[in-house]
């Protein structure tokens, strides 16, 4: 048990984890792909379309008035939460991905020409991949990859020849597939070193990690809502507000402008620039009642919890296996968050979560949209199980419980 | 909820554990066409020779789960000395009892005045039958289609290729 946070007290906070199949609790491995949702979340939203459902930063009447600064309100949590420096400097976006490619639209379309490079790594999420396939295809960008070492850490032997020249350095701060925790501050001062911006796709780590911003030096970070107990439908692009105020807008329409004629527009302020058209209120309020729950919890200690778990894991299925499970990624905690990709025996990830359901073990079978990373661990898929505040080592037995059967019923 | 057994029946295991038709052709004169189910990863190559209006030979390559391949090798040893005819109604036929609207099935007998239940009346499917329980899984239907798929991709490029 690890010491400020029981999962099992907390389990009691997520409705869904209430919820039984064939009278069998649901064991839920899956946060790395969305967390579920404590009643604080639900409430906080619910209440809202109950109590103040209006449109925001319209109309004077009281209703639209609270729905205005309920909205707010929780930009200024989201902002206390990950220690930006002021409101201005928390764009809401529908998730991580519109973030990233509202930065490709965005930035890359005033900043990047012809020649120009980009520096990648081989871990990152189609996400922070394919925005920039974009660019290549339309302008000529070149895009630079940092590659990973055989324990699936970033290999940074080379990344002083690599951004050389550079623009910009966009890369994950957590893996979704190998769970590897990449040195955020090494990486961005790299990135300013050779004169690159740092751009960090932050999705799996602002969950797992107390986050600083500031600390991290990152010049724009993106992540979303639903997988840190907030609902689906938002996520957050921070960034240093000297670079978005420079950034011109993504998406054109209500909100966004200060002004519009019939020969052109000037756009509005930071942060509502870059929100055109009515945002998503409730999902924005829910974001702030996840981030004063995780507050509440402490991320501190959301990070000892699962670290504890993760290693938990990591021996118990290595005890019980042996060389017949393969880990991807390191084993070490201190580098490594709760998502935990394996391959076993000779099963197709597929078939075991097909087994692993049978006990409501719910694992994601598949590429993890990381379809570069696939080819380079020599894998079509992998099976992964992801830890998070409410799961603990009983979870760990009953998945591998669900393997012993995967085992027994594929080997017959 | 149905069992594992539904699912997994013994002859998709052994089409599994044993795959027929494996291997490649030289491409051309065999067409070659690439499946990707992107949703999990799952990948299927089959080589076609059609010779005189029949399917003269067919390898497959790829890989993924155990509904995905065994489906491609059950597959391939029922087409295998079919007339393009006859393989295209087992194509109808299969992807008729795979579907589980009836939307569905009308849009699988596309083109054709038979309707979707006639073609499984009409087609004896033998022991591809045993995929039959897939439908009982919804998310596992792409997986045994996903060669069916990529082999009517291949009867199209060899009727184009003939046809040029």
């Amino acid at each position: 048990m690890s010491p400020g946070l029981d999962a099992h007290k907390v389990r009691k906070d997520f409705p869904l984890l209430d919820r039984q199949i064939n009278g069998e609790r649901i064991v839920y491995l899956d946060s790395a792909a969305t967390s579920q949702k404590p009643r604080a979340v639900l409430d906080a939203m619910q209440s809202y379309y109950e109590t103040c459902n209006a449109n925001v930063h319209r109309s004077v009447y009281t209703i639209a008035g609270e729905a205005t600064e309920a909205y707010e309100t929780a930009r200024l949590k989201v902002r206390k939460f990950i220690n930006a420096n002021n409101e201005r400097e928390v764009v809401f976006t529908k998730n991580a991905t519109e973030g990233l490619n509202l930065v490709a639209h965005s930035w890359g379309r005033t900043n990047l020409g012809q020649g120009d490079v980009v520096v990648l790594t081989h871990m990152e999420h189609h996400a922070n991949i394919v925005p920039w396939h974009m660019l290549a295809a339309e302008r000529g960008i070149v895009l630079r990859w940092v590659p990973l070492t055989p324990d699936g850490l970033l290999d940074l032997t080379d990344l002083p020849q690599l951004l050389d020249g550079a623009k910009a350095f966009a890369f994950t701060a957590m893996s979704n597939v190998l769970g590897t925790i990449n040195p955020v501050r090494l990486l961005t001062d790299a990135a300013h070193d050779a004169g690159a911006i740092a751009i960090v796709d932050a999705c799996q780590y602002v969950p797992h990690l107390p986050t600083d911003v500031r600390a991290m030096g990152a010049d724009l970070l993106s992540f979303s809502a639903h997988k840190m107990c907030g609902p689906t439908g938002i996520g957050v692009l921070w960034g240093r507000e000297e670079l978005l105020d420079a950034m011109p807008p993504f998406l054109g329409g209500g909100d966004m402008i200060a002004d519009v004629r019939l020969d052109g527009y000037t756009p509005n302020v930071l942060p509502v620039k870059f929100e055109a058209g009515t945002p998503p209120i409730a999902e924005a309020i829910g974001l702030g009642a996840a981030c004063d729950y995780l507050t509440a919890l402490g991320m501190v200690n959301v990070r000892a919890h699962e670290m504890a778990v993760t290693g938990t894991a990591i021996d118990r299925l290595t005890e019980t296996y042996g060389d017949d499970i393969t880990i991807h990624g390191p084993r070490n905690v201190e580098v490594r968050g709760g998502a935990l990709s394996f391959a076993f025996r000779d099963l197709h990830p597929h078939d075991i979560s097909q087994v692993l359901d049978q006990h409501n073990v719910c694992v994601r079978a598949g590429h993890h949209c990381a379809k570069p990373l696939m080819r380079l661990l020599g894998v079509g898929a992998t099976a992964r199980a992801s830890f998070y505040v409410y799961n603990d080592t009983d979870d760990v037995d009953a998945l591998i419980t669900g393997l012993d059967h995967a085992d027994e019923f594929f080997s017959l | 909820m149905p069992g594992l057994e539904d699912l997994y029946r013994e002859i998709i295991l052994d089409h599994y554990r044993n795959p027929r038709n494996r291997g490649e052709l030289v491409s051309p004169p065999a067409t070659r066409s690439e499946g990707f189910n992107p949703l999990c990863g799952d990948e299927i190559v089959v080589y076609l020779d059609v010779e005189d209006g029949t399917v003269a030979d067919i390898k497959i390559t790829g890989q993924g789960c155990s509904i995905s391949q065994s489906s491609a090798s059950m597959m391939s040893a029922a087409m295998k000395g079919k007339s393009v005819d006859e393989a295209r109604q087992i194509v109808r036929a299969f992807k008729a009892m795979m579907s589980i609207h009836e939307h569905v099935l009308d849009d699988v007998a596309e083109g054709d005045d038979a309707s979707a239940g006639e073609v499984l009346a009409q087609v004896k499917l033998g022991d591809l039958e045993a995929l039959r329980g897939v439908v009982k899984f919804p998310v596992r239907i792409k997986c045994a289609t996903l060669a069916w798929n990529t082999f009517t991709q291949g009867l199209d490029e060899a009727a184009a290729a003939a046809g040029a």
